[in-house]
């Protein structure tokens, strides 16, 4: 069945109706409190969104081929550690290596639960399930339980997500330019296809000579770059590092991949959504306190939140298939 | 023509002439699963009272119970939902949910009996909830649950912040501390006839039958006349139920409820149900398999308390155990029927 | 004669209990269309999948352009110049049908990106190619089943092949749209390519085939020029017998008005369906794939909610809203997937066979095991089931026998109308002929049956009457003593 009427249109067109909201709700939080709305006040909630924004988009490539990593915020943990005692052992190494380090560390991570789910068999849920307290555990192992605090980091590695560029800082830029590489890679590259083909029909996609596994496994390659990458800048943006950093936020980046509209059955999504879903949420955050409610909702909102999408998408997905019936004959 | 059958299946018979083995192969090859588990659990218990001279003590072993009791309460009908090809990953919020809905109860001043009835009607509702959006929506139980997992657990943060709900009424103590006879507390007995009654509901009754039905094949099932979307939604309220119990003895034990309570359960209790042989995928498992794996995971975690670990580093062991545990049997299945088709075309 | 582009030799393939190709051969020239026939279950769809590198053989040689080739992957085949056309959807329903035609060999541009641009305008051109009018930038969901055939044609000619395949290419096709394949086959065969043109309706072998290559249960039996035989030789090359042996069709005693259809309509399935089952009666009900048959099957067994329509059943109002409903007045329906609607492959046998009465083997919700048993045991020998026990996985038995699980289960509830959607679909000759007899007895004992097949044969050969469905709507009604091949075959196609 055809939607006809703007309203299933915009549903269909999911990103539009999202981006919609977002303005709206921009709209009502600036009439309650206008300071809210000013471009710096924004910059500053961009730059708190930006790593969920990254983690979003990488997830998406993972739930794309049918499958999902919950493993995201325990590889941060894991890896945001290691750069921190990488950068209290080697104190002269330059923000750029140890960015390059995280990223590698993340790639690492994410292969691991690639094979497992590629090679072993094993449903990714169940492998990033186990991984997710492994990795958290084992940055107890690294760290001995302590904390690694600001005054043990050297300046230059606190710097780089802080410095700022045409009134954005470089954490937001980062995030920029993952968003966009990510669509491209998505939009214009033969893997980026294939991904969508795998989770779209994977029958088909073996017919066509695409290695379903393998592309699961790339997806989770990049899902533990991106993590890894984030690990750094999380540690560095709030300068400490401890066991328990980013807990339960493989939830958020879930959500907002569910709230961009990206099917959980796979093969449905685009970046732009999975990019907007993160927007959304970190709207939801840093609106949260201004118009005076406490930030203890905000765990309840976006578990309702994501449960309302689904449900959406749910109904919007079932419109459509196949039909006998032409439709001259009705 | 009746040649052509024969020659291509040399092994069929006549059903006149099979035997009468209703207890066949199939059973046996269920058993191996639960016997590699009993030989683990003996060693397990073997190295603990290496470990500790005082372990053997009634006690001890008594006390030993308490941190798996309430976690083995939900493995049941979680290895009966999960045989059935779905899964609850928002059982520890439900818990927080049913935790702080007691102690807002408490300070309205209900006695314990209905404190106890209060938390397991709220894990009863939110059990159907998820049920019923669900199969009400045909959305996969996995996305759902993990939002009902922020979203329970959410409301237990709007209700309680950073505050605690102490001072429950001392009879109230009872359910989580309470001991029954001798050793044996309140809350091992109940887990004790739960899991016999579990057995009986999967493996004996139409009931527990249709449960392997739908797990294995849910279009068969439903093109066979089963009511799939009702006994789903019915074990997602079984599972909210029994949430709801082990929110009482676990509220009853420790005293105190906070938002966080419970933190972490879905994936232990999870771990218990696949470690007890339920395939995660479901279709097959069995109540026995899961007793085995309860005492398994209590005896490993108690050794381990004995020996100092902290409890992050025994999370570790829960993950590494869940990927094995699933690994170990795919990667079998694949040397066998590899095995099985050289075996073949050997012919 | 030249020599051919493509050879295969002793090539064998086996799956755990089934050896689905055993020694064949294959022979496929340069600028000729080879017909390759034989039964369902006589290794064709294999066949398809070795050659396109989706199943690697377990012996035997591949040889293009007498060159011995190994065949890994699905890529292993584009590179060596074969390119197919699946019978089964294998396409990308959520990508555009630009996408889909480029999904293993795209163009880039300077950047090494993929050039969208360049892809859709070769799109078009491959669609004007086909005479496909369709827009190369919607999605492939919004297309008809024969477009979606027509698109994955395209996919397979953007690839420059030397040889093609095309599996039951026609099945879901109208009489027109047949008459535009042909012609593009023709085109094909006159551009030098080596045709594989996998079908089993005859009249399509000897339009447009030259050669041609029979199977039989995974063997090789024959081969040679189409013009060298007659639609007989080739038929009992492919049973090994003669054809009139196959349907036992007893007459039997028609009786008076079981069920009624009245009207029975879905919003976008069917519409306007009407007729009447009489008891001892085969109805037959024919049409092409994605006529809708299998639909209406469904909404009389309330699987599928109906728009509007009445129907009655035994003289009493007909209104199931569950399958479960439909089972307790007694009208059952063996599905047409086996496999994933019809048995559990995971479950022993007696478990599959006393699933829907479950409620009648209990005590207080108790299963009395012994009983279950015999039910199963009782069932298993009416049908002549061959296993090593009642406790064995369905998964582990023959295509046949497994078929008869599905039908020994319906039949346990006592059923006073019974639907078979394609009752004989992928299994052996052996097992066809026993499922053939047993419909014939159930009707003698004074059941109703209503079959819907698509194989002409078989409705021809069983059915009292038949029922032919074009485009979700009843387009023929024929008694047996009218019905003609013709006749029924003009009436599904809607020419």
């Amino acid at each position: 069945m055809k939607n006809t009427s703007l309203l299933g249109k915009m549903i269909s067109h999911r990103e539009w109706l999202l981006g919609a909201i977002i303005v709206l709700m921009l709209m009502g939080v600036g009439y309650i409190a206008p300071f809210f709305v000013t471009p710096g006040n924004l910059a500053e909630a961009f730059d708190d969104t930006s790593i969920l924004i990254m983690l979003a988009c990488a997830q998406m490539l993972v739930i794309l081929t049918r499958c999902i990593d919950l493993s995201v915020a325990s590889n941060i943990a894991l890896t945001g550690m290691c750069v921190a005692l990488f950068n209290v052992a080697y104190p002269d190494t330059p923000a750029l290596v140890t960015l390059i380090l995280s990223i590698g560390i993340g790639i690492v991570l994410g292969a691991f639960n690639g094979i497992l789910v590629w090679l072993v068999g094993i449903p990714s849920i169940v492998v990033t399930l186990g991984t997710m307290s492994v990795y958290r555990g084992f940055v107890f192992l690294i760290s001995g339980g302590e904390w690694v605090n600001a005054h043990e980091m050297t300046p230059q590695f606190l710097a780089l997500p802080r410095a700022t560029f045409l009134d954005l800082t470089v954490l937001s830029w980062i995030a920029i330019a993952v968003t966009l590489a990510l669509f491209v890679f998505t939009r214009f590259t033969k893997t980026g296809l294939s991904i969508f083909a795998v989770g779209g029909n994977p029958k088909a996609a073996v017919y066509s000579g695409i290695n379903v596994g393998k592309y699961q496994f790339i997806t989770f390659c990049i899902s533990g770059a991106v993590a890894g990458m984030c690990g750094y800048l999380w540690v560095s943006r709030y300068a400490v590092a401890y066991v328990e950093v980013a807990v339960a936020f493989e939830l958020q980046v879930v959500a907002a991949c569910v709230i961009g509209g990206i099917s959980i059955a796979g093969g449905i999504g685009t970046i732009w959504g999975a990019a907007l879903g993160a927007i959304f949420l970190g709207l939801i955050k840093n609106a949260l306190p201004v118009i005076g409610i406490s930030p203890f909702w905000q765990l309840a909102i976006s578990g309702l939140v994501i449960v309302l999408a689904v449900i959406i998408n749910s109904r919007s997905e079932k419109c459509g298939g196949r039909r006998i019936l032409r439709e001259a004959h009705q | 023509m009746m040649n052509e059958e024969v020659l291509k299946h040399p092994m069929t018979k006549d059903i006149k002439d099979l035997p009468d083995n209703l207890n066949g192969d199939w059973r046996n090859k269920l058993m191996r699963w639960e016997t590699l588990l009993m030989v683990f659990v003996a060693i397990a218990f073997f190295t603990n009272t290496q470990i500790s001279p005082y372990f053997l003590d009634p006690w001890s072993l008594s006390d030993a119970t308490f941190n798996f009791t309430e976690k083995a309460i939900i493995a049941l009908p979680m290895a009966l939902l999960i045989i059935a090809r779905d899964i609850d990953l928002s059982v520890a919020s439900t818990i927080a949910l049913a935790s702080v809905a007691m102690g807002f109860a408490n300070t309205m001043g209900a006695g314990p009996i209905e404190l106890a009835l209060i938390g397991m009607a709220v894990g009863t509702v939110a059990g159907f909830i998820n049920g019923w959006i669900i199969t009400r929506f045909d959305i996969p139980a996995i996305v759902v649950t993990i939002g009902t997992m922020s979203l329970y657990r959410g409301i237990a943060y709007i209700v309680l912040g950073d505050d605690v709900y102490r001072s429950y009424p001392s009879d109230f103590a009872f359910f989580g501390q309470g001991y029954v006879w001798g050793v044996l507390s309140f809350e091992f007995l109940l887990f004790l006839c739960l899991a016999v009654v579990f057995g009986i509901l999967l493996h004996k009754t139409t009931f527990g039958r249709r449960v392997y039905a739908i797990g294995n094949n849910p279009t068969a099932a439903l093109f066979s006349g089963i009511n799939v979307k009702r006994h789903r939604l019915f074990l997602f309220t079984l599972v909210g139920l029994f949430a709801g119990i082990a929110a009482v003895l676990l509220t009853s034990r420790i005293g105190s409820t906070r938002p966080s309570i419970a933190m972490g359960w879905e994936l232990e209790v999870i771990t218990m149900v696949v470690l007890g042989g339920v395939n995660i995928l479901g279709g097959a498992g069995s109540i026995v398999g899961v007793f085995i794996a309860v005492f398994l995971m209590g005896l490993v975690t108690f050794g381990m308390g004995l020996m100092n670990v902290p409890g992050i580093v025994m999370s570790i062991f829960t993950g590494c155990l869940l990927i094995l545990v699933i690994g170990t049997p795919i990667i079998w299945r694949r040397f066998l029927n590899a095995r099985k088709m050289r075996s073949n075309s050997g012919e | 004669m030249n020599r051919p582009v493509l050879e295969l030799r002793n090539i064998s393939k086996t799956f755990p209990g089934v050896k689905a190709l055993d020694s064949v051969e294959l022979q496929l020239y340069p600028g000729q269309v080879t017909a390759l026939i034989g039964e369902n279950g006589a290794g064709k769809s294999t066949l398809v999948k070795v050659l396109t590198g989706i199943y690697a053989p377990d012996g035997g040689e591949i040889l293009i352009d007498d060159a011995p080739v190994t065949m890994q992957a699905a890529t292993d085949a584009k590179r060596h110049g074969i390119s197919a056309i699946h019978q089964e959807a294998v396409m990308f329903d959520e990508l555009t049908v630009t996408e889909n035609i480029f999904i293993n060999n795209q163009n880039r541009n300077i950047f090494g990106l993929l050039d969208w641009k360049l892809m859709r305008k070769r799109a078009k051109t491959l669609l004007e190619y086909l005479d496909v009018n369709v827009d190369p930038n919607i999605p492939l969901r919004e297309l008809s089943v024969a477009h979606k055939h027509l698109v994955s044609f395209a996919a397979a000619l953007s690839v420059s092949s030397s040889i093609v395949i095309m599996d039951e290419p026609t099945a879901s096709l109208s009489h027109h749209e047949i008459q535009e394949l042909y012609r593009l086959v023709r085109r094909l065969r006159d551009e030098g390519k080596a045709i594989l043109f996998i079908s089993h309706k005859f009249d399509e072998i000897f339009e447009i085939c030259d050669r041609y290559t029979v199977f039989r249960d995974g063997q090789f039996v024959g081969s040679g020029g189409i013009a060298d035989v007659t639609q007989d030789d080739l038929v009992a090359m492919m049973v090994g017998r003669t054809v009139s042996q196959i349907y036992p069709k007893e007459q039997t005693t028609i009786g008076d008005t079981v069920m009624s259809v009245k009207g029975l309509s879905h919003p976008s399935e069917f519409a306007d369906i009407d007729f009447d089952l009489r008891k001892g009666e085969i109805l037959g009900f024919y049409g092409l794939v994605g006529a809708g048959r299998s639909e209406v099957m469904q909404a009389l067994f309330g699987l599928t909610p109906t728009s509007s329509g009445s129907m009655e059943l035994n003289g009493k109002p007909f209104k199931p809203r569950t399958p479960g409903d439909a089972v307790d007045q007694g009208l059952v329906y063996v599905p047409e997937d086996r496999q994933h609607q019809g048995a559990i492959l995971t479950l022993p046998i007696f478990q599959n066979i006393t699933l829907p009465q479950l409620g009648g083997l209990s005590r207080s919700g108790f299963i009395d095991m012994a009983r279950e048993y015999d039910v199963a045991r009782e069932y298993a020998t009416r049908l002549q089931l061959k296993a090593s026990s009642l406790s064995e996985n369905v998964e582990n038995l023959s295509g046949g026998n497994q078929q008869k699980v599905v039908i020994g289960k319906w039949l346990a509830t006592n059923p006073n109308v019974i639907i078979v959607d394609e009752p004989t679909k992928g299994i052996d000759i052996g097992s066809k002929a026993a499922v053939h007899k047993f419909m014939g007895e159930l009707v003698a004992q004074g059941l109703s049956v209503i079959m819907v097949s698509s194989e002409l044969p078989e409705v021809m050969g069983m059915a009292d009457r038949v029922i032919v469905m074009h485009e979700g709507r009843i387009a023929a009604r024929f008694e047996r003593d009218d019905m003609t091949a013709e006749a029924i075959v003009t009436a599904a196609t809607g020419a």
